[in-house]
């Protein structure tokens, strides 16, 4: 057994500053770590560096120009900056806010997609089996086994959520990143997707950033609130939600802001 | 309380009247702009049909002579187009073999890379490129290419003309079709750790295939109807030929001639038809290629 409580850590946010123009932070001295196997959610108003901080963690901030990044971040204790960005983000998977099938690609091929958009080559049988058990995971098989050769944008937009995650998980990534994941979806899609994500934290770490406090208080084992680029505070979500210690906390919880 | 200001009522069938005035004046400006085109294609198609035949398509121009010949006696003016149909053909396929693949990438790269100045440098280029006559691109090749390199007028240099003539209108295409794909796309794409060309040729591109393949082919109807540089570059060739370092002919080309010509007069009606009718196909081909494979 190993008791040390870091391993439980699969990412290690160390000192985290991100700025888009020289001088401004969107992110600014972030510390805090996310548990394995678990849900933790990121809140806070609007601009407060929340989805930055979640862009930071497989490098996805890096498709802007200009970007400037100090402090680091350890996948397993690895750091991600000196890994190749595309074995990082194998490792780190990513849904965004709008479901975003790749329009030109059947459901089967969007399921596919990271296997083909990197050149790993599979035997059909292997990719059958693939395709077959991401979309059982994220409970859109029974929907679309008649289809699969249809265009992914046939679907509703909360299927098309769901065949999204299952073109994130299909690489078996440890990490999936979801950027405010329901934000586009009516309330049952929604709650859809919030029930997969319970059922997927048994494999993956979920990191999800949430501007619905219900929603994060609903599914998420640990929050982190953010105000201005700073983490103001984080912790169990029971904890967190019911006695926050920050007075910025509070008031946000309350609906004083954001 | 409501507010009622009397401007608010009073005027009401006033501008209703103004309104549909203005519709009616809209309506006719259209017809106006219509019938034009009607009394062209009609115009061609009543003077032109006589001629189109096989021989039309499967034999050169006739010369003076022939033509006179047939004239004098009311028949049917001998020969064809096939000269210049073949000059054409071959003179666009090359241009295309230049123009369509450094057309893509140029157009990718400006998309890509927008905001840097070289890009813009780039772009505004093309808009100035877009803008030079026909016939100074003619004049460009015949400098380039008649002068140095197949010392004489020949298929190359025409080619080289026209494919000066649709690179711009590729870049622009390509750009314009690539600003339509929504960034969350390439996110996907680079979310799953794609590198970067791959996100190019595995997603950009398909996804955007419609507007590109849109693009191509309006570039190409746009050249078929090149006259200008074509003289000072294609010059015209009597009899069908494929070698690209000898001067060919082209269905404008032949127009030309047999405008020249009187006793070939009949013949610019059916050249003109010929060439009006290709044109107008492949804006067809471009629209249903368009809506076809339409993802974004």
């Amino acid at each position: 057994m190993n008791n040390n409580p870091q391993s439980d850590n699969v990412l290690e946010i160390r000192d985290l500053s991100i700025a888009y123009e020289p001088g401004k932070y969107a992110v600014n001295g972030v510390t805090a770590s996310v548990k394995r196997n678990s849900i933790t959610a990121i809140m806070g108003p609007s601009g407060c560096g929340k989805s930055t901080l979640l862009r930071a963690m497989n490098r996805m901030h890096e498709l802007y120009p200009n970007i400037e990044t100090k402090g680091d971040i350890l996948l397993d204790g690895k750091s991600i900056f000196s890994m190749s960005v595309i074995e990082l983000r194998r490792k780190v998977g990513m849904v965004f806010q709008r479901p975003n099938p790749f329009p030109n690609m059947t459901i089967y091929e969007n399921v596919v997609a990271g296997f083909s958009l990197n050149d790993i080559r599979l035997k059909k049988s292997q990719r059958d089996e693939i395709v077959e058990n991401a979309l059982r995971n994220v409970t859109l098989w029974d929907e679309v086994k008649e289809s699969l050769y249809r265009k992914g944008t046939f679907l509703s937009g909360g299927q098309q959520q769901r065949l999204c995650v299952a073109r994130a998980i299909a690489f078996n990534p440890e990490v999936l990143l979801l950027d405010e994941p329901t934000s586009a979806l009516d309330p049952i899609a929604t709650s859809k997707i919030e029930d997969l994500l319970g059922e997927l934290k048994k494999k993956y770490t979920l990191v999800l950033v949430t501007h619905n406090m219900s929603q994060a208080a609903r599914i998420s084992d640990d929050s982190m609130f953010m105000y201005l680029g700073e983490l103001v505070e984080s912790g169990r979500t029971g904890t967190l939600f019911t006695t926050p210690k920050d007075p910025r906390t509070e008031a946000y919880l309350t609906g004083k802001f954001g | 309380m409501r507010v009622m200001y009397p401007e608010m009522t009073d005027n009401i069938n006033r501008r209703n009247r103004t309104n549909s005035r203005f519709r009616y004046l809209v309506i006719a400006g259209s017809v106006i702009t219509v019938i034009p085109i009607f009394l062209i294609v009609g115009n061609l198609a009543v003077k032109g049909f006589r001629q189109i035949n096989l021989a039309f398509f499967t034999q050169p121009a006739p010369d003076t002579f022939q033509a006179m010949m047939a004239a004098s006696s009311g028949e049917i003016i001998p020969g064809g187009i096939a000269n210049g149909l073949t000059g054409s053909l071959l003179m666009v396929l090359l241009a295309s073999l230049f123009a369509i693949p450094l057309g893509l990438m140029t157009g990718i790269y400006i998309y890509e890379n927008g905001t840097t100045r070289y890009a813009r440098f780039i772009r505004s280029l093309t808009e100035i490129l877009q803008g030079v006559p026909s016939i100074i691109l003619g004049i460009i090749a015949y400098l380039w290419v008649v002068k140095n390199i197949t010392k004489g007028y020949s298929a190359l240099a025409g080619s080289v003309s026209l494919a000066i003539m649709m690179l711009p209108l590729i870049i622009r295409s390509t750009e314009e079709t690539m600003r339509m794909i929504p960034l969350s796309i390439r996110e996907a794409a680079f979310a799953l750790g794609t590198p970067y060309y791959k996100m190019i040729y595995k997603i950009l591109i398909p996804v955007s295939f419609s507007g590109l393949a849109t693009g191509v082919l309006l570039a190409i109807s746009r050249i078929l109807g090149e006259t200008a540089p074509l003289m000072l570059t294609a010059l015209g060739s009597p009899a069908i030929s494929l070698d690209v370092t000898r001067p060919v002919s082209a269905v404008p080309l032949l127009i030309w001639d047999f405008y020249n010509d009187p006793n070939m007069v009949n013949l610019v009606w059916s050249a003109s038809l010929f060439l009006m009718v290709f044109v107008l196909s492949m804006n067809l081909l471009a629209r249903s290629v368009a809506s076809k494979h339409k993802y974004i």
